[in-house]
């Protein structure tokens, strides 16, 4: 085991930990008992944003401590919140055109180019190329591009021009499933006959059933190829 | 950046794969699925439970560390909290800020109630945000809620309560059209038809996805509707005690702030308990796929003030976790892989089983197989393959990004390639099947004006649960809870508030002759090196 140790300085204090373990369970390891920076530990929630430089080198990294393996001479500070900028709207009032992010986020037309919100990325997506469609109102190709954002704030921390990319990406989201995306006539009818008691009988009818015969009629169902 | 023995048992996979393909391995007879259950579902090992000895569920078992918590003594016994003082005063007050919480919050504010959301981490650390594969709902011409009921009815063993069960699968399809209204971006193609896949014991293809984010895709919605209506939210607070009044309704909570240790009270007409699960208790020492907030506190709350449980004793460990590298171990690895046509193969390359077997089924089958010599050494224990590289063979190169591109993400942190290299998989906690026991309406029998939703809840999906229908009853459950405890709240009047219930439990606990350490709900696991 002792071979595998590797130092690491959280906060700029050093420890020696195993260099098996990611960055979070290794603050565990030394001791640290996580309320803020912690949250699914699996990759999805973005609770855990992080920022890192290896000792001797230039570079600022960025990452989720849950998802990231522990290096020798790694400098680490979490980044537990940060104030990116929610606006909010009734989701039944806006439409979705390029007005609305020229007046919910105007601040996307402030964006120099710089590139860094997209090397920042923890989850290695395009970001200034979504907030690019942003401005150009293709919120299709915005939502699309940004979907997989676990809304870490990474990108928003680097960003000269303040800019809160994630709450941008949600928008062109929101607006994509709710407006854009092809309405699901299946769907509509189905919620239409329910709510005309279409099935009230048939669910009656099988609630009452004995188990003896819905282990049979389960046991003998047929199953879609 | 697999062994080289784990590279030894890949060749056998790859050998197998091609005669393997087009194929289907038989399902499972009834009489199968219980022997197998019997000899290796976790459930069945005595050793992984003890008797609860007081409350409403007295003699009746639960898991070891679940019993623990129940057998200890609350954080506010001795402490002197001045329910006179009231920090929050509302008609509806949700404990725990997940997609129950949140859909109910929602539904409330709609219904014009004052509601608010307290939350011990924040607003969206839940299992909702981890859910990957998706959410059922039979709303295509081929299926119906009638075969949505015997599907799930039948995969959680009769043990289903009829009445809850009806919600679920009556409701499934307008909860889908609710999120698709607040703009959740489901798999449709061109002409808007819902992308539908199987899931494990299902007979139609109604498995809603959003690519393998789905939970995530609804949460951030739904999130973002809750502060789009300034709902207050408070986080890094947790619910710690329940309050009740003089008439014995629930009347409030005595909350704690996480960050800084003080003690608040909350003052409510109606609580909604939508506290989720409890993976993070590592129940026989298995790892989960569960968020770090897991700790089935509300059980304990409502337990402690007399509610009763439901099937606490069944637990559903996911059949694939991750099982190699250790850096993620317990990760969940989406159902919706086997959905999209990955096989289960043991470490000779031979698929011993029909991929989409019911969890418990599938989870038991691989239990058995490492048992029996047919897994494959991993550092931490062992594992079955799950032949990935299968995906992009059936429907084309590139399915794989385009529809799991977060299992695809998580491997390829680790030098893995899913498209080439099939993964090696082990169960995984996943989901408390149980719960506190409620009737249709989503209401506590035992007290009133105190409701329950999501995983929380015991006796939706009896004794095991589909994939899918866990997405499903919190939205479906959710927003019940939120439209009944904002219609209940204009009729309550609140009598004088008390913490009677604490001492009394500490009193049968005294007389019961359990001397359990420690207090409950434990809020967060105890993972730093000096509390472990």
């Amino acid at each position: 085991m002792e071979n595998n140790m590797v130092n690491v300085y959280f906060f700029g204090k050093k420890y020696s930990v195993p260099g098996d373990l990611t960055i979070m369970t290794a603050m565990e390891y030394a001791g640290y008992t996580l309320t803020r920076g912690c949250g699914c530990r699996h990759g999805f929630c973005g609770a855990c944003a992080t920022i890192y430089r290896i000792k001797g080198k230039n570079e600022l990294k960025t990452c989720l401590a849950c998802q990231t393996q522990v290096q020798e001479g790694m400098y680490v500070a979490s980044i537990p919140f940060f104030p990116t900028d929610k606006r909010t709207y009734d989701i039944n009032e806006i439409k979705a055109d390029q007005r609305v992010m020229m007046e919910l986020y105007p601040e996307i037309y402030a964006c120099i180019g710089c590139n860094a919100c997209t090397k920042a990325c923890t989850q290695s997506l395009n970001v200034m190329q979504y907030i690019a469609y942003a401005q150009r109102g293709e919120l299709e190709k915005c939502a699309e591009e940004s979907f997989d954002c676990v809304g870490c704030g990474c990108c928003s921390v680097r960003c000269p021009a303040g800019i809160s990319h994630p709450m941008v990406g949600l928008l062109a989201r929101r607006l994509t499933g709710k407006y854009i995306a092809p309405e699901t006539k299946h769907l509509k009818n189905r919620v239409a006959e329910i709510n005309a008691g279409a099935y009230d009988e048939l669910i009656e009818a099988i609630m009452q059933k004995p188990i003896t015969e819905m282990q049979e009629l389960y046991n003998n169902r047929d199953i879609e190829k | 950046m697999f062994t080289e023995t784990m590279m030894e048992s890949i060749k056998k996979v790859e050998a197998t794969r091609a005669a393997r393909m087009g194929t289907e391995p038989r399902r499972m007879t009834a009489e199968e699925k219980s022997e197998l259950l019997k000899a290796y579902h976790p459930d069945y090992r005595p050793e992984g439970f003890k008797e609860i000895q007081i409350g409403p569920n007295k003699g009746q078992k639960a898991p070891v560390e679940l019993t623990d918590l129940i057998h200890s003594n609350s954080r506010l016994l001795g402490e002197n909290i001045d329910l006179s003082k009231i920090d929050y005063d509302v008609d509806v007050l949700v404990i725990g800020g997940g997609g129950a919480g949140s859909s109910a919050a929602i539904e409330a504010h709609e219904a014009g109630a004052n509601v608010m959301i307290v939350t011990k981490l924040r607003i969206g650390d839940a299992n909702t945000m981890m859910a990957e594969g998706g959410i059922q709902a039979a709303d295509k011409e081929n299926d119906s809620p009638v075969q949505h009921y015997l599907d799930a009815f039948g995969g959680g063993h009769f043990a289903a309560r009829p009445e809850l069960l009806r919600r679920l699968v009556m409701e499934a399809p307008d909860a889908i059209r609710w999120l698709n209204e607040l703009g959740v971006m489901f798999d449709k193609d061109e002409d808007g038809r819902m992308v539908t896949t199987h899931g494990g014991g299902t007979s139609r293809k109604r498995m809603h996805a959003c690519k393998d984010y789905s939970g995530a895709e609804i949460m951030r919605t739904v999130r973002d509707e809750v502060l789009n209506r300034k709902i207050p939210v408070v986080e890094f607070t947790s619910a710690v005690e329940l309050i009740k009044d003089d008439k014995g309704q629930v009347a409030g909570a005595v909350l704690l702030n996480m960050e800084t240790g003080d003690y608040m009270v909350a003052k409510a007409k109606t609580v909604i308990i939508a506290t989720g699960g409890a993976g993070r208790l590592h129940y026989q020492n298995f790892p989960t796929s569960n968020h770090y907030g897991a700790t089935a506190d509300g059980l304990i709350l409502g337990y402690r003030a007399g509610a009763p449980l439901l099937y606490q004793d069944t637990i559903q460990y996911h059949p694939t976790g991750v099982a190699y590298p250790s850096q993620i171990f317990g990760a969940l690895v989406t159902e919706k892989v086997r959905s999209i046509g990955a096989m289960l193969v043991n470490k000779d390359g031979e698929a011993y089983a029909h991929p989409l077997e019911t969890r418990d089924v599938s989870a038991s089958a691989i239990i058995r197989e490492c048992a029996n010599g047919k897994g494959v050494d991993t550092p931490l224990g062992s594992g079955v393959w799950l032949d990935t590289p299968m995906i992009e063979q059936i429907h084309g190169e590139g399915t794989i990004e385009k529809r799991i591109p977060a299992m695809l993400r998580m491997y390829l942190n680790y030098g893995i390639d899913m498209r080439k290299v099939p993964i090696l998989v082990y169960p995984t906690l996943h989901y408390q099947n149980g719960g506190l026991e409620i009737g249709g309406e989503g209401f506590t029998k035992a007290i009133p004006n105190l409701l329950v939703a999501g995983e929380a809840v015991g006796g939706i999906h009896g004794r095991n649960r589909l994939m899918g229908n866990s997405l499903l009853d919190i939205i479906v459950f959710g927003r019940n809870a939120g439209k009944a405890a904002a219609a209940k709240a204009k009729e309550v009047t609140l009598g004088k508030m008390n913490l009677d219930h604490i001492t009394a439990y500490a009193e049968e606990l005294k007389k019961a002759g359990i001397t359990q350490e420690g207090v409950s709900p434990l809020l967060l696991p105890k993972y730093a090196c000096h509390e472990r």
